[in-house]
């Protein structure tokens, strides 16, 4: 029981993580879902159709899911805000509508086989992609992402290629996703394609958030409290939705920033200096 | 100092609907020299160094860099090739702290996402640069304050600082003295001066003819989107159509 509430968690933190890692360079993603639904997909044919051990099946799963996000990424990323939001909108409705037709991953129906996702693989994967996240929240790269989330053109005068940047947030946070993606479909060993429903898009955007959308601890804590509260205090699971909508709607009137907004420890690490005062 | 010209503008215009910004301007800035742009609001100097910059795409005419031509390149190309700026309407990373807003700007981590995710392994060595570019604009104090916190002044010198930090060749100031007192301003001359080290030649848009005096090898004087006068500083100060273009709105 505490194993699969657990194992959820996991898979939340990698979703956060990979809107966090879009939202790094400002580009706000609403296709996680679909991401994560390509890497299922992906690897559970590589595993279960081809006989392909999990490893590289799920490197190769990555790979598609971030070749995609490039593919889709390279025009749409030169939107911003709200027109952004509403393609990758779109591109979680496309990869489900291209799924339930693919009758070789068994369409409509559902597609099944995989097994081996387990507690012990996601808790190495948070592991793992987490600390690539705290290289990255440490290093120079951080620091350009910053500038073209703040000031693309200045970024651009700067020398700094905001395209090719963006796609690098953009197809990081694809792949993050498609390796949560297989590890859900190797732990439930079938998937259809309502599993990767733009709810689902929607509810790892608000993770993230909840927790804080300036560094990598806030989607761990936002994932973490929304998928284990409920499960927990059981009267709330049936109001989900609207305690959710509510907890977003009260940390947006009074933490605009997310739980966990200060990035003082990040910044120490980076140039071993602390800013006097916050940097947000 | 050799005489080659560093950048050269030929017949370039830019129009924004039915007002021409710049009606066939030609213009160079050679190896070495200050050259100072004048001319009253409107006159389009801002709106030459957004086109060669390429923050504008220019309608018609060429830029040349150091050989190359800049028309159709992009912003990032621009930036690499060697052509630093400042703004305006000053544009600093206003979250970041001093010192990253210099450190940003530093060569091998913009152009190179993997040398830059790598990076930290060289930390020190990318701070004591940075500092260095703090020191020598005088804001080594604030290296970790929050850029949104500076005063008009120190935002302006800032500006210079992650300008120099990508080393370029040629350093375009967009009115750094703007809204400065005279204190600020003698303090920002001394900086000029001693940026004028580090790049091969340097445009300076200003309002403040104390300062186009002091620092300007040449001086263009432009109105209306056209090059209206050039020469010394007290040549085109004293052009008749200078005055009548530029102080004579004054008086």
């Amino acid at each position: 029981m505490i194993a699969d509430h657990l194992f959820f968690t996991c898979i939340n933190i990698l979703l956060a993580w990979s809107v966090y890692a879009g939202l790094l360079t400002g580009s706000l993603s609403f296709a996680q879902g679909a991401f994560m639904a390509v890497g299922c997909y992906a690897s559970g044919y590589f595993t279960a159709k081809m006989g392909m051990p999990m490893l590289p099946a799920t490197g190769l799963a990555a790979l598609i899911a971030a070749a995609i996000a490039a593919l889709v990424g390279y025009p749409a990323l030169r939107l911003r805000g709200i027109y952004l939001i509403l393609a990758t909108l779109g591109l979680t409705f496309c990869i489900r509508v291209l799924l339930e037709n693919m009758e070789f991953l068994g369409g409509i129906g559902g597609f099944g086989g995989m097994k081996g996702g387990d507690l012990p693989k996601a808790a190495v994967a948070v592991a793992l992609i987490g600390l690539l996240l705290w290289l990255l929240s440490i290093s120079p790269l951080q620091r350009v992402f910053d500038a073209v989330r703040e000031d693309d053109r200045v970024a651009a005068a700067l020398g700094i290629h905001v395209t090719a940047i963006r796609l690098i947030g953009f197809a990081a946070g694809a792949a993050i996703a498609s390796v949560a993606g297989m590890l859900y479909g190797h732990y439930m060993s079938f998937v259809r394609p309502e599993n990767f429903d733009v709810t689902l898009s929607i509810y790892v955007v608000l993770y993230m958030v909840l927790g804080g959308v300036n560094n990598l601890y806030g989607s761990v804590l936002g994932a973490a409290i929304m998928t284990l509260l409920p499960e927990y205090i059981r009267f709330l699971a049936d109001w989900r939705p609207t305690v959710f909508g509510a907890a977003v709607l009260l940390l947006l009137l009074f933490r605009p920033d997310g739980l966990l907004a200060y990035r003082p420890l990040t910044a120490l690490a980076r140039h071993g200096r602390t800013p006097l005062r916050s940097e947000v | 100092m050799d005489r080659k010209p560093i950048l050269s503008i030929e017949q370039l215009s830019k129009h924004f609907g039915g007002i021409h910004a710049l009606k066939g301007i030609d213009l160079h800035i050679t190896a070495g020299e200050i050259l100072g742009l004048i001319g009253p609001n409107g006159a389009g100097k801002t709106a030459l160094i957004n086109t060669i910059t390429g923050f504008y795409r220019a309608d018609s005419g060429h830029i040349h860099f150091m050989g190359q031509p800049l028309i159709g390149k992009s912003l990032h190309e621009i930036g690499r090739l060697g052509i630093g700026r400042t703004f305006q309407n000053i544009r600093l990373f206003k979250r970041m702290s001093v010192l990253e807003n210099v450190m940003v700007a530093q060569k091998t981590f913009a152009a190179h996402p993997w040398k830059a995710f790598w990076g930290f392994t060289q930390r020190s060595a990318a701070v004591d640069e940075a500092m260095q570019w703090l020191h020598t604009m005088h804001l080594a104090d604030k290296a970790d304050v929050p850029a949104q916190t500076l005063s008009y002044g120190e935002a302006r010198r800032l500006e210079i600082a992650r300008a120099l930090a990508g080393y370029p060749a040629l350093l375009l100031l967009d009115e750094p003295a703007a809204g400065m007192n005279e204190t600020e301003t003698e303090d920002l001359i001394r900086d000029i001066h001693t940026a004028r080290k580090w790049v091969k030649a340097m445009m300076l848009i200003e309002h403040d003819m104390g300062l186009i005096r002091s620092l300007s090898d040449r001086v263009v004087a432009m109105d209306d989107g056209r090059k209206i006068a050039e020469g010394s500083a007290s040549e085109v100060l004293d052009h008749p159509e200078v005055q009548k273009a530029y102080l004579g709105d004054d008086e």
